[in-house]
């Protein structure tokens, strides 16, 4: 045990004293977070919006006012007919076509209902959601006002259609996928980094000559950084609440679980990678190649994974950081209950069991 | 205390051991002598069970290297060739960790390195990547001394260090060796093998002599002869097309030569004189 927390004060010597290491491990995940964080909260200012009116009454005409006269939006073209709205978003010209039926004054009038449609460019899902949440509060406003002068109680009912990415990711998607890569790159890549410097400057070698048992030597390395991805879990979650606003919605505690299984699941990686590469650039090269790539592609941080072709979405069944940031999504962004999350967690603790027990049996108590 | 028996190994398409047998006894000396390549390293990796062997057997303490490789790990110090210590840890922080790391600490045992370790104590706020080659080798030999070990395998300690330094260090083990310690150590630099009690000369994985270095010396069986002209690789050209030359080469300022005939050989306008063999005439002379 000695041997043990001496081992462990060293390791964190190394990263202490390194301080390029310090700024990767503690200062990215902040400005990754951060970055990302404003990246979504950008407010969204001239929208250009197409307006298909076909009623042309009293109502509509209002509610088109209201839309021009916001800050966020400016009516750039009327057209006529619904086949062009397609042609003017391909053409980029508008952002958000509000489309309203056919009669909407009469039906609101009549049978207190009346439908509007917003289409919204969501090729970037993060505006396209503001957009239409900007104009859906235009369109409340308006009825607010068209309920205290009408005798009758009225409903304008927004239907909302997303071009180009129907799935419509949440806007606080980046979080969980910033957690996700955050935790690769430390438990993987730097331990797998660790243990491999150990072995290109010789020192590995007094290790193993040493009573020091072998696994407890690995154990030792590996300690540092699971404590470390800690406090960047706490970190993360603390930034994401009080400065970015993201709530934890579900339970806080099923979120550290899923969490440290992740960990493992990196961690162990990190330590299979360790078995194998023989340089620290090898090992680099390694945990970007075939941890961060498809941790970044795969996982559905950008994409949504159910948008790609089946060979990918396939692939990406086997990237633990897809079920990772999947589950955070469902805990933390839409606050689901755990039994939501209980197939994620499953496969991520089978990951965890199966690379542990393969990383041991790859580990070598010598040199080759 | 080390045993070797027709250890074989090989990488790929190199052999790098190719059957090598010999024993080295308690508290001696043992000098591995051969150049780069030869195998030193590959050897002392088995021996400290870092590696396993193709074929053949070995012991250190009566312990086998493949079957009780536990033990051997608990009671022997090992210095490898490019052991560079932990750079960015002090003197201090390196000493201690292997102390702890060898489940001893550095009060316990430091008789034993207080020879060495005085040297640098001194620096031991200093980190060791700011450590000079020598005083780097010295912290490193006492990192693998602290845990008192019986048999010491040290692979290459003076490569890269100042013949000062050297000679230095070369006189602390004679002093760990007063304390008891077995030594087997590899070194490429010839000059140093007749500070060892025993030499191996080695050469492409197989051991050509074993013997004390005074006794491969006296077991040379020709006159050497050191010449000298101004010109010597014209010289060394022209001995080498002459009938009654048997080997001729450079050392130094001298062409090292000897003759196939008993009697006083003589070259034209040029001096020379007998001189006695040094291990690096008997290696030269083996390799042929």
């Amino acid at each position: 045990m000695k041997q043990f927390l001496s081992f462990v004060r060293k390791e964190f010597k190394h990263i202490f004293r390194d301080k390029r290491t310090m700024l990767i491990l503690l200062g990215m995940p902040i400005v990754q977070i951060i970055l990302f964080g404003f990246a979504i909260t950008t407010e969204v200012q001239n929208v250009r919006v197409a307006i298909v009116d076909p009623s042309k009454d009293i109502s509509t005409q209002h509610i088109i006012d209201k839309i021009n006269a916001s800050k966020y939006f400016e009516v750039k073209r009327v057209i006529n007919a619904t086949n062009q709205i397609e042609k003017v978003f391909r053409h980029g010209e508008v952002d958000l076509a509000i489309v309203f039926e056919e009669r909407f004054n009469e039906n609101l009038n009549h049978t207190g209902k009346a439908r509007i449609r917003l289409i919204a460019d969501a090729t970037d899902p993060n505006t396209a959601i503001t957009e239409v949440n900007y104009a859906t509060s235009i369109v409340a406003a308006v009825q607010q006002e068209m309920i205290g002068t009408n005798a009758v109680p009225i409903q304008i009912i927004p239907e909302v259609k997303m071009l180009y990415n129907p799935q419509m990711e949440s806007a606080y998607s980046f979080v969980p996928g910033v957690m996700g890569l955050i935790l690769m790159l430390i438990c993987a890549m730097m331990t797998s980094i660790s243990i491999v410097r150990e072995k290109e400057t010789g020192t590995m070698e007094v290790l193993l000559v040493s009573p020091m048992k072998p696994i407890y030597i690995i154990l030792s390395k590996a300690m540092p950084y699971f404590v470390l991805s800690c406090v960047n879990l706490i970190n993360i979650l603390l930034l994401s609440v009080f400065v970015l606003g993201v709530p934890i919605a579900g339970s806080l505690v099923w979120l550290v679980v899923v969490s440290f299984m992740f960990i493992m699941v990196c961690l162990s990686l990190g330590l299979l990678i360790s078995t194998i590469a023989k340089t620290q650039v090898a090992a680099m090269l390694m945990s970007g190649m075939v941890l961060m790539m498809p941790a970044l592609l795969l996982s559905g941080m950008i994409y949504p994974v159910e948008n790609m072709p089946a060979i990918l979405e396939w692939i990406s069944n086997i990237v633990p950081a897809r079920w990772f940031i999947s589950s955070v999504r469902k805990l933390m962004i839409q606050g689901l209950d755990v039994s939501y999350v209980l197939k994620e967690i499953a496969i991520l603790t089978g990951m965890a069991i199966f690379l542990i027990v393969v990383s041991l049996k790859k580990f070598k108590v010598r040199l080759q | 205390m080390v045993t070797v028996n027709n250890l074989t190994k090989r990488y790929d398409n190199v052999e790098a051991l190719r059957g090598i047998n010999f024993s080295a006894n308690d508290g001696e000396i043992f000098g591995i002598i051969g150049p780069d390549g030869a195998g030193k390293t590959s050897l002392f990796r088995i021996l400290t069970t870092l590696i396993l062997a193709d074929g053949g057997t070995a012991t250190v303490n009566g312990l086998d290297v493949v079957k009780d490789y536990r033990e051997i790990r608990n009671t022997v110090g090992y210095m490898p060739g490019k052991f560079s210590l932990y750079q960015d840890l002090t003197v201090d922080e390196n000493l201690n960790f292997f102390a702890t790391v060898f489940n001893t600490t550095v009060e316990d045992n430091y008789e034993l390195v207080k020879d060495i370790y005085q040297q640098i104590e001194p620096f031991k706020k200093r980190k060791a990547e700011a450590l000079s080659g020598g005083m780097k080798q010295k912290l490193a030999l006492s990192c693998a001394l602290i845990h008192k070990p019986t048999v010491l395998f040290l692979d290459e300690p003076t490569t890269g260090v100042d013949p000062v330094s050297r000679k230095e260090f070369w006189e602390m083990l004679k002093n760990l060796k007063q304390q008891g310690i077995s030594i087997l150590v590899s070194t490429p630099y010839m000059d140093e093998a007749s500070l060892c009690d025993r030499i191996a000369l080695i050469q492409s994985g197989e051991i050509m002599n074993i013997n004390t270095p005074s006794q491969i010396i006296a077991d040379f069986p020709d006159k050497l002869y050191a010449v000298k002209a101004a010109n010597n690789y014209h010289l060394l050209n022209e001995l080498k097309q002459k009938a009654d030359v048997k080997s001729c080469y450079m050392s130094g300022e001298y062409l090292h030569v000897t003759f196939k005939t008993e009697n006083e050989p003589t070259i034209d306008n040029i001096k020379m004189h007998v001189i006695q063999p040094t291990i690096e005439d008997c290696f030269i002379r083996l390799m042929k």
